[in-house]
């Protein structure tokens, strides 16, 4: 008989279709996991109201379940509470800055209109003389930065919260 | 009118307001003055188009025969369709398809900070989930809009011509009727008061910074919250059904 513990750590070798170097759990996309008798239930929460991963997620938990022999398997996904980058793992964190995007900092509120765009290190060289080239990114979830010592272009992982 | 219709009538207003005008913006894919711009308005547009496919869905749960999210973005006629006139106005050149953005971005912020604490669960979670996209789009419209007014003369007058141009549309914003009392008395929604004097703030800031004028005529175009829209949307709607017109039932 298949326990929660075992579902969390099958999910950890579901991975997210656009970093994939972060597992679902890492995303903090999981809101939990439930099981009565040989049925299981996944919640998830999208990171964005648009993410277009949500469906190929979903579709990857089951699979993966599937494939572990639990075959009765349904996803649900809720809105609320809404998801931040606070639920992001710390290995999470660490796994995306050896990955070349940098993890979301701590972040002034962004109800301030203009407050200064944050202090992004650079995860190839590390310096901290950065700077913003666009508020938006290859995802809904990252800004385009670049390094003003190594030239090195790269992803910042936006705070959302 | 009982509170069921009611919801589905405003759940569907907020619904189209972000489909529309989720549209209009994502016409700019691949279009962009400059690459992170395209990037940017593309994004917009996917959050916006995000925000209507979950509260297209709800509206469906409310009225209650069975149309789903798809089937009300893309089988409903112009007439059906509940958006800001707004919205719906042509993208013209970046300048306006910004300060058009600004004007709603300006409204749906300070409505998201109150309909988060809305007596109706499902309606909280869709607004504390849109909010916090939508203060990156206020802060990304607000320094565009900033400085293309207080950029060169060209860029001026420009935003200027478009902030007139749509002006005669920003009334409609706090339109209400039956429909808003009654969620209202509910504790669903705001009043519209409150709304507006926020707008109305930070409208003002940031016309100020980026030396705009707001126009002096007050002629006043209204009409989208019931269904009579302008020109601009018929030309919308023909192209974003067009699948679903021309291959009843398709899915991929």
């Amino acid at each position: 008989m298949v326990t929660e513990k075992e579902i969390w750590n099958y999910l950890e070798e579901v991975f997210d279709p656009e970093i994939p170097v972060l597992t679902v759990v890492d995303l903090g996309v999981i809101r939990s996991v439930e099981l009565i008798e040989d049925k299981c239930k996944v919640v998830i929460t999208p990171t964005y109201s648009g993410c277009p991963a949500m469906k190929l997620i979903e579709e990857e938990i089951i699979a993966k379940l599937n494939e572990k022999g639990i075959s009765s398997v349904s996803v649900d996904l809720t809105l609320s509470p809404a998801w931040s980058t606070d639920w992001i793992t710390e290995s999470g964190k660490q796994k995306l800055l050896e990955y070349g995007i940098a993890p979301p900092q701590d972040e002034v509120d962004k109800s301030v209109l203009f407050a200064e765009p944050p202090k992004v290190p650079c995860p190839q060289c590390k310096s901290v003389n950065t700077r913003m080239v666009s508020l938006f990114g290859s995802t809904a979830c990252k800004s385009q930065y670049q390094c003003n010592d190594c030239l090195e272009p790269f992803d910042y992982f936006k705070c959302l919260k | 009118m009982e509170k069921q219709k009611a919801l589905y009538e405003y759940v569907l207003r907020l619904a189209d307001d972000s489909l529309i005008l989720g549209h209009r913006v994502s016409e700019w894919c691949g279009h962009g003055p400059i690459l992170e711009e395209d990037i940017a308005l593309t994004n917009l547009a996917l959050d916006l188009i995000g925000q209507a496919t979950s509260l297209l869905n709800y509206a469906g749960e409310l009225e209650g025969k069975g149309r789903d999210g798809d089937a009300l973005a893309f089988l409903r006629y112009e007439r059906e369709y509940k958006n800001l006139l707004l919205v719906e106005q042509t993208n013209g050149d970046f300048g306006k398809t910004i300060m058009r953005q600004f004007l709603f971005d300006a409204f749906r912020k300070p409505l998201f900070e109150k309909l988060q604490h809305s007596s109706d669960q499902h309606l909280a979670a869709i607004a504390e989930k849109s909010l916090k996209e939508t203060k990156y789009h206020l802060k990304h419209t607000s320094e565009w809009v900033i400085r293309l007014g207080d950029g060169t003369e060209e860029s001026h007058n420009r935003i200027q011509e478009s902030l007139d141009a749509l002006w005669k549309y920003t009334n409609e914003i706090f339109y209400k009727d039956d429909v808003d009392s009654v969620l209202i008395a509910e504790n669903i929604i705001p009043s519209s008061e409150e709304i507006k004097a926020e707008w109305t703030k930070t409208i003002n800031d940031v016309l100020e910074q980026a030396t705009l004028t707001i126009p002096s005529n007050n002629w006043i175009q209204e009409g989208g919250r019931k269904g009579f829209h302008t020109e601009a949307l018929g030309y919308l709607l023909a192209e974003m059904q067009y699948m679903q017109r021309a291959y009843p039932n398709m899915t991929w």
